[in-house]
């Protein structure tokens, strides 16, 4: 990119805010790339929001044949789905297209992001926004409101918060989830498909409440990735219903320390899988 | 600098419908050994469809156990081997199949199909045929063994099933070959093809029968979505087949069904190929 010659990176000390420039002028460059196809752009928007709406219809329609889903209604499981699938929406706006980053390697053109004043992760982040997706997140904050009228949740001070905190907290754990999966590609270039039995099989997980899968699967997935605390946790803290599975009330608040173990992770495992990159040489 | 070509030059050939069987099993084994090369890539694959498999799988458990044992007709065995049957179709049928086609009339490249003596309708679906043998041997034999060792998974009883199977699944995946093309050959109208393919993407696999089992609908909506749409042929009639949800002349009529769909699918698309043609002008330069 042109820019990159006048950046002010080479200048030595730095206030934050010129440090984020490069950034937003990678960012605003691929908004206007992405804005100038109209007609694909409305298109994808439209394409985003519907498939959305099928995640969530899917669980209305499994309520249609059945009242009751691992000991919850409909009520409190479609409340659980909408925290899900706003979470997920809004890591998928951010970090979404970081499963990219193994043709860029294949192509090389990781290279050319390492040889700039920038760094990489930032790099890939602004470049791959999809402002597009930016319709589920709207759809996601409609529906999580509807779900939580639906669902009676016994308004507080705390669950107010909560309810904000949730599907933030449950954003950063995907996000930190698609950056782990797709790093795998600087040691495996032909992965392929495997991350996203992860980062789509854990939007999918949440969708449901975690009575519902087998122990040792459930253990794996809800505890060991902690998709537990994306929405079934925190959403029964809102609701104040008691644990199936035996943990105290209070824990949808570990949502956010869960969040926070899943970033360190994610940029430790980052940092290794930079340090590993070995250029394909083409 | 290239002079701009338009494809009128070689329709002459293309109209040659008829091309020996030599050259249509040639074209399938190359397909076949293609797909064989993505070795990672299907184990990938493979790892990812049984997650699926996991996960669905113990969500329509639960379903079976909220409904009182079966829901719409389906007990729980059956619906393990929904879901897992399911996951192995997926590729077999290469739902999400790749863009090939549209990209090549986007660059310009189809041209070069268009030179062939073989009508580009009969040369993709050759190889497609050769794709799904070799997703049949992995992609599907894979996951439907990891959901026999995990669950109880239904295994039919009935003999006349496995015949009936056998052709449903061949037809389903001439069908979504049928389909798939048809999503890609509007490229010669849009050159961006994105907007069919995401319609595609939603049809086939919720209209389907991936989300949900269709006869989880009302009954009239199932019913119209099946006679009206080629969709519930793609998963849904084959599973059930499997599943064995629907046996004996019920079962048979289904497949019938799905043949028509299959018939009226590559007419289709021949027709739109046609059109295509004389609609594509490859931008020289």
């Amino acid at each position: 990119m042109a820019e990159t010659a006048e950046l002010p990176a080479a200048r030595g000390a730095l206030d934050a805010g010129e440090r984020f420039r490069p950034y937003q002028m990678i960012f605003k460059a691929q908004l206007r790339a992405q804005m100038s196809y109209r007609m694909s752009f409305w298109i994808d928007v439209i394409g985003g929001v519907a498939i959305s709406t099928m995640d969530l219809a899917t669980v209305l329609v499994i309520f249609n044949v059945t009242s009751v889903l691992g000991g919850f209604g409909f009520r409190d499981a479609f409340f659980m789905s909408a925290i899900a699938s706003l979470a997920f929406s809004g890591a998928d706006l951010v970090v979404g297209s970081i499963d990219q980053l193994r043709l860029n390697i294949r192509t090389g053109q990781l290279d050319s992001m390492l040889v700039r004043p920038l760094r990489l992760l930032p790099q890939l982040v602004s470049a791959d926004v999809e402002l597009r997706r930016a319709g589920r997140i709207l759809e996601g904050v409609v529906v999580l409101a509807v779900a939580a009228g639906i669902a009676h949740v016994p308004w507080s001070v705390a669950s107010a918060v909560l309810i904000v905190l949730a599907p933030i907290a449950g954003s950063v754990l995907f996000s930190a989830l698609f950056i782990t999966t797709a790093t795998v590609a600087f040691w495996w270039i032909d992965s392929g498909e495997f991350g996203n039995g992860f980062t789509y099989g854990g939007r999918d997980f949440t969708n449901y409440p975690m009575t519902v899968y087998g122990q040792v699967f459930r253990r794996m997935f809800a505890v060991g990735l902690g998709f537990a605390f994306v929405a079934y946790y925190p959403a029964l803290t809102m609701l104040r219903r008691r644990d199936p599975l035996g943990l105290p009330p209070w824990t949808g608040w570990l949502s956010l320390v869960v969040a926070s173990i899943a970033c360190l992770v994610a940029t430790t495992v980052w940092r290794v899988g930079v340090r590993h990159y070995r250029s394909t040489g083409s | 600098m290239l002079p701009s070509i338009t494809a009128t030059a070689a329709r002459r050939f293309a109209n040659r419908s008829h091309i020996p069987l030599q050259t249509f099993v040639v074209l399938a084994k190359t397909g076949f050994r293609r797909y064989s090369t993505y070795r990672q890539a299907t184990l990938a694959g493979i790892f990812t469809n049984s997650v699926f498999g996991y996960l669905r799988c113990y969500v329509m458990l639960a379903v079976a156990a909220g409904g009182g044992g079966t829901v719409a007709g389906y007990g729980g065995a059956q619906l393990v081997s929904y879901v897992w049957v399911g996951q192995g179709m997926l590729a077999t049928i290469g739902i999400w199949g790749d863009t090939e086609l549209a990209t090549r009339i986007r660059t310009g490249a189809v041209v070069s199909d268009l030179l062939r003596p073989v009508p580009p309708v009969t040369t993709y679906l050759a190889t497609d045929l050769g794709r799904a043998g070799f997703a049949l041997l992995t992609r599907f034999a894979a996951p439907v063994l990891v959901g026999a060792l995990a669950f109880d998974l239904y295994v039919p009883s009935h003999g006349a099933t496995y015949p009936l199977a056998a052709a449903s699944i061949v037809l389903a995946v001439i069908l979504s070959f049928g389909c798939r093309y048809v999503v890609n050959a509007a490229a010669y109208w849009l050159l961006d093809s994105r907007g069919p393919q995401i319609a595609w993407m939603l049809a086939s696999s919720v209209l389907g029968g991936l989300y949900f089992p269709l006869r989880f609908l009302p009954g009239w909506l199932a019913t119209g979505l099946w006679v009206a749409t080629p969709f519930p042929s793609l998963l849904q009639t084959p599973l059930d087949v499997i599943a064995e949800r629907v046996t004996g002349r019920a079962a048979a009529e289904l497949v019938v069904l799905q043949l028509f769909w299959v018939v009226a699918m590559l007419a289709f698309a021949a027709a739109v190929q046609r059109r295509g043609e004389r609609k594509l002008v490859v931008q020289g330069g």
